[in-house]
């Protein structure tokens, strides 16, 4: 039993220690949102709290805690508060079966860094991924008010067209590794065999999917301003919007985490060997760790990045992009990935799968597209 | 704890979220509660070792077919569209139908004594990936394609359904 018991407080521990920096970084993901919106639009954002502002998300947090919490008259009150509550239950879920490094050993423990290593990983993702909607749904049917109901009836749609997508990408990604497990699909693209080189148009499908689930711009049309004041949010006030926008910087990093996991070798990062011998095997792990972590904020920067460069698409554009113009790719896709295992040459027809799509495409307009005279 | 625990406890879940899908009043919590249902039998599946069953069961179930379920019954207006209350003589129809079903249904299991598995020759590992993939295309090859037809007919058919007619109004 001692064995089980500090292979459980570590496993304990890890998880603790996930928790706390996932949080760390959704509260960061909030200040830095602002500065880098602040920088495109030539202006300063938060500098009031702290040196440089950096002391803002905790004066956020006490905003959000001390406003008063109101519950529309109408609404149905207990769905009103499982809303937001399971929002940030599924957002945090996903990030048990993401690697966060090889195994470490501790005193004579050794153990993977990795909450969960179940043989379905991916699937676990995608499972959580697709119960993500119920928080909107709930919460906006809760609210008893119009727009919110809109705001929630366009997150289910949405997302359920974007998961179809989203599946098809994954797929050719485990035609290739042969396995669910998140573990193995890092392993086997270790040593610089990152699958962004195999499967470019996979990824790209995958990203914007990942832009759809997560509700950003330019796909935000749950909560789009404009036209439905805050969407699924609307009624929200105090602490429970504060979770609503909470869950969506979580699902940023954690869907920043799954990317790097599946096209960017995860905890992969050159001279692995060089600092094993250097440093041991612990000190590496921890790097590791620490570039998994890198990558993934390097693509919550993408998802700032975008939210401040393209405008919203419509409703319509959302649907007709989804259903008609991501999963015939990503089907296209599957195909190529399957020629390419079939002829063992996967970096080159994958590459000239992507080509082949653009002659296609501008071919396609060449011929098709009735061309409006200047 | 004793795995039998845990199976008790779950099985009593299971019962009484179905038993609440069919006592709620609001349509709305009745989805929820068949929402929980299947989430109480993705518990099972785990304790059976059948992990992709499980995995399948969500994303299928609770995340594709019970979010459309609940995207119509919100998109209803429950108020107007309230059901009338049924008669007396309704209520005691459906009870005596219900209650001879459940005559039936005692006095088949009864009547079949249904073979416990074997301990000893069970495979712990068949719920897994690999060789659930490996029978599903060998061993059930030809169920599992006329199954995929079937899907690709219901597929066909339901675009046609929701396919606007040249002409027709623009919503």
């Amino acid at each position: 039993m001692d064995l089980f018991d500090s292979v459980f407080l570590a496993k304990a521990s890890f998880i603790g220690i996930v928790f706390a920096i996932t949080l760390g970084i959704a509260a960061y993901s909030t200040y830095f949102e602002r500065k880098i919106a602040a920088f495109m639009q030539d202006r300063i954002g938060p500098d009031r709290a702290g040196p440089f502002g950096i002391l803002q998300p905790l004066a956020d947090a006490v905003k959000m805690f001390m406003k008063e919490d109101f519950i529309p008259a109408n609404s149905n009150k207990w769905l009103f508060i499982m809303g937001p509550c399971l929002s940030m239950l599924t957002a945090l879920m996903t990030s048990a079966v993401v690697p966060f490094g090889d195994t470490i050993t501790i005193g004579d423990v050794t153990f993977d860094l990795q909450g969960i290593d179940v043989n379905i990983g991916i699937l676990w993702v995608f499972g959580i991924v697709s119960l993500g909607v119920y928080g909107i749904l709930i919460g906006g049917w809760a609210s008893n008010n119009k727009y919110s109901l809109l705001g929630a009836i366009r997150a289910a749609s949405q997302n359920i067209s974007y998961e179809l997508a989203m599946g098809l990408s994954i797929i050719a990604i485990l035609m290739m590794t042969g396995s669910l497990s998140t573990k193995a699909i890092v392993e086997a693209q270790q040593n610089g065999h990152w699958n962004i080189l195999y499967q470019p148009m996979g990824f790209i499908i995958f990203l914007i999917c990942a832009f759809a689930e997560c509700n950003r711009t330019p796909f935000d049309l749950p909560e789009c301003e404009t036209e439905l004041i805050g969407g699924y949010h609307t009624e929200y006030s105090s602490m429970k919007l504060g979770f609503y926008l909470f869950a969506e910087y979580i699902n940023m990093f954690i869907s920043g985490a799954v990317m790097a996991t599946l096209y960017f070798g995860g905890y992969d990062y050159s001279g692995v060997d060089f600092v094993t011998a250097q440093l041991g095997a612990t000190a590496a792990t921890l790097i590791g760790a620490g570039a998994l972590i890198g990558k993934a904020l390097a693509f919550v920067f993408i998802f700032m990045w975008v939210r401040w460069t393209l405008p919203r698409f419509r409703y319509d554009q959302l649907m007709g992009l989804g259903w008609s113009g991501l999963i015939p790719l990503a089907m296209f896709n599957v195909v190529v990935t399957g020629l390419g295992i079939l002829l063992d040459q996967q970096i080159l027809i994958g590459i000239g799968g992507v080509v082949v799509f653009i002659a296609g495409i501008v071919v396609y307009d060449q011929l098709f597209v009735k061309k409006k005279l200047a | 704890m004793e795995i039998s625990n845990i199976w008790y406890f779950l099985s009593g879940l299971t019962l009484l979220s179905a038993l609440m899908v069919v006592l709620a009043k609001n349509p709305i919590h009745s989805v929820l509660y068949l929402v929980f249902t299947f989430f109480c039998i993705s518990g099972h599946y785990v304790l059976l070792n059948a992990q992709f069953l499980m995995a399948v069961n969500i994303i299928v179930y609770a995340g594709a077919i019970m979010v459309l379920f609940l995207f119509v019954i919100m998109m209803f207006d429950l108020r107007k569209n309230q059901p009338e209350s049924k008669s007396n003589l309704t209520k005691l129809a459906g009870s005596v139908v219900a209650g001879s079903l459940l005559v039936v249904l005692i006095a088949l299991v009864r009547q079949n004594n249904f073979q416990t598995p074997q301990v000893e020759g069970f495979v712990s590992q068949t719920g897994m990936v690999e060789n659930l993939g490996k029978v599903l295309y060998s061993e059930y090859l030809l169920p599992f394609e006329l199954v995929s037809i079937l899907f690709f007919v219901a597929m066909v058919g339901a675009v046609l359904l929701g396919k606007r007619e040249a002409g027709e109004r623009n919503f």
